[in-house]
């Protein structure tokens, strides 16, 4: 038996159905039809009148989220893709996210991304709006990488105040198997050492993770290598004592992401460890992104536009080469 | 269910201290925004004032039909006279404009961006129609809770708002759910300066309400007597278990977009026409000549009224203004949600 990232998502989410009479969810198609990619499936027949399709209207359904929140429910809303949050972007960043600081009333709401990249998704139905949402004051952004993460981190999101973007990556939702969840959580706003070294840090986020995972591999068998691959876990909080931690021990960074190269987490880890870290660093940081442009659609474009563990190499390569 | 004037005049009774209730709600907010004129001319508010002449009829029976404790009000820009109505306390409006920390907003938000969400009145933002979703989602809520019966939530939007996609995707949701949610259409002709044909092109907004499957209801804004009714009956309809009901009022703005704006894109015929009237003056005919009030009461009404908006203006102008020493600046209420 093995529990795939999706189902724990989905697990997450029976759970707290379960245990918190403040929760329901409400998102297209996650009724009857269990959801565009099955997170909630089997839900609405197990909790009643608790698991509600919308319209396809993401402004009313941030809109709708916030009202809930204050009158003391905890909405999860499922946006079918990270990349439709764009209609309800107005709701989520002047609506959510400003609520508690104008009002001193907090709106616990989740808004579930399912962002990133899969073979064939093209422009819109692949994108990670991240740091767009961790932009804006107010809200708290989440990137669990792992299935235990995916699991324990969608239980604090609701149980938090505040609202929070839970970004979860569809190219992990089957992907990614685990034996079981374990008990391993850590509070949001820590980074997680997944794999350490000595010779250079990357810095990851979601499923760029087990890229760097996977890159850090090979260059250990290629050349002895020891790359430490740092998991944020969370970008808003961005926990840069981890991050400077752990450049400390390497000299060296690389900051990893699938989201376009213009501003964006990768350049805010390199920003902060340039300003508090300048003397640690034995190379200039590097950071790797998508391409710049839309995100494409066939197989062959889609797996050169992202970083791979090949591009990845090529960049660790050259940063342990300075 | 469109229903004529006449119709609601007949079908409702008129309730003479709701009326009561309307009309000194709509003679406080007047007398208190006059003030805010003054104020906002003399240099002392910090911002733009946006008032609601000519629209306190509307306003005004739509908050004193509302229930304050139970039922929802989203206020929009021109509700001055329905947040009296529906008992926002005068002092939160002068702390609000006048930026003193003991407001709701404590100086962090000002002028018609308050609210006290948790007594029912959520705080609006700039971006129009995006009220009409919180609304339904508080009357979700409610229904979850098992707490909806007998209770509305209502929210007030112009003729522009009408454009978007936050009040379309936001009624369409609330006719989805049948949501107890009554939505005022002020279609007071302009959008700041944009007339109604450059706005929609249907004949009359009031079609709309058969496209969303909501009920339907017309009324000349400034006719007190009619807002009364036609508005206390949605508000009523829908309280009974009708589905949202939207209003279209027809009016005119008597003042500018804000009190930096001088209107003058209005042109005089429009002024001068049945949709220019004021609705307080149209008020206190109707009062007066249906015995409601006298004209003694009215004007002891207007002597209270001034020397409470007077209280309210100096208490709040006695008050601190926040210190960027002591504010918190913390957007988040959880330490979670503190780190950067």
């Amino acid at each position: 038996m093995s529990v795939t990232y999706v189902d724990a998502i989905r697990e997450a989410q029976e759970k707290l159905l379960r245990e918190d009479p403040r929760v329901f969810l409400y998102g297209q198609d996650i009724s009857k039809f269990g959801g565009a990619f099955k997170a909630t499936k089997g839900l609405a027949e197990e909790f009643p009148g608790r698991v509600l399709d919308s319209p396809i209207s993401e402004d009313a359904m941030i809109g709708m989220a916030v009202g809930a929140a204050i009158e003391g429910m905890r909405p999860i809303i499922e946006m079918q893709f990270a990349d439709f949050s764009s209609i309800a972007f107005n709701q989520i960043v002047n609506q959510a996210a400003t609520h508690f600081y104008r009002t001193g009333v907090p709106v616990p709401l989740t808004v579930r991304l399912p962002s990133g990249g899969t073979p064939g998704s093209g422009p819109f139905h692949s994108q990670s709006m991240e740091a767009l949402y961790a932009h804006y004051p107010g809200l708290i952004v989440v990137t669990p990488a792992t299935v235990s993460d995916a699991y324990h981190m969608l239980l604090e999101s609701v149980a938090l105040d505040d609202p929070v973007v839970y970004c979860e990556h569809k190219f992990l939702y089957r992907w990614l198997k685990a034996p079981r969840i374990n008990g391993d959580q850590l509070p949001i706003g820590k980074a997680r050492i997944t794999r350490p070294g000595k010779h250079a840090t990357v810095v990851a986020y979601s499923a760029m993770v087990h890229e760097a995972v996977r890159a850090a591999d090979r260059l250990k068998e290629q050349g002895g290598w020891e790359i430490e691959v740092v998991d944020l876990r969370s970008v808003k909080p961005l926990d840069i004592d981890t991050v400077l931690a752990s450049v400390a021990r390497t000299g060296r960074l690389l900051a990893l992401g699938e989201a376009f190269p213009w501003g964006g987490v990768t350049a805010e880890v390199i920003s902060r460890v340039c300003t508090d870290g300048f003397h640690l660093l034995d190379a200039p940081p590097r950071r790797l992104n998508s391409r710049d442009t839309p995100v494409p659609y066939h197989p062959k474009l889609w797996a050169a536009h992202r970083p791979t563990p090949e591009t990845i190499c090529i960049a660790l390569r050259e940063l342990l080469s300075f | 269910m469109p229903e004529t004037e006449e119709a609601q005049r007949t079908a409702v009774d008129l309730d003479r201290d709701y009326v009561r209730e309307v009309f000194r709600a709509m003679l406080r907010a007047r007398l208190l925004e006059n003030k805010l004129s003054s104020l906002y001319k003399a240099g002392k508010i910090v911002g733009g004032v946006y008032l609601g002449k000519g629209q306190e009829a509307v306003s005004a029976s739509l908050g004193a039909s509302l229930i304050k404790g139970r039922d929802i009000f989203a206020a929009l820009i021109r509700d001055q006279a329905g947040r009296t109505a529906f008992g926002e306390p005068l002092i939160d409006c002068t702390r609000t404009y006048l930026g003193s920390v003991l407001g709701p907003m404590k100086g962090r938000d000002g002028n018609i961006h308050r609210g006290r969400p948790l007594d029912g009145m959520p705080a609006m933002i700039s971006h129009l129609g995006a009220a009409v979703s919180v609304v339904g989602g508080m009357l979700i809520a409610r229904r979850l809770k098992g707490e909806l019966a007998g209770v509305v939530g209502a929210t007030c939007v112009g003729d522009g708002a009408t454009s978007t996609g936050a009040f379309h995707e936001g009624l369409n949701m609330a006719a989805v759910e049948q949501l107890p949610m009554v939505v005022i259409v002020g279609n007071n002709q302009f959008a700041y300066s944009t007339p109604t044909d450059r706005q929609f092109a249907c004949e009359d907004l009031l079609d709309r309400a058969k496209g969303y499957g909501v009920g339907g209801h017309s009324v000349d804004g400034t006719d007190l007597l009619a807002c009364t009714k036609v508005i206390g009956n949605a508000v009523k309809l829908a309280r009974e278990g009708n589905g949202p009901q939207m209003v279209v009022a027809r009016l005119l703005r008597l003042s500018g977009h804000g009190e930096h704006d001088d209107g003058s894109y209005v042109p005089p015929v429009l002024k001068d026409s049945q949709l220019g009237r004021d609705c307080i003056e149209t008020g206190v005919v109707q009062l007066i000549e249906s015995g409601i009030a006298t004209v003694e009461e009215i004007e002891r009404w207007k002597r209270e009224f001034t020397d409470e908006v007077q209280a309210a203006v100096a208490q709040a102008q006695q008050e601190p203004t926040p210190d960027p020493w002591d504010e918190n600046w913390n957007a988040c209420s959880t330490p979670t949600g503190r780190g950067l």
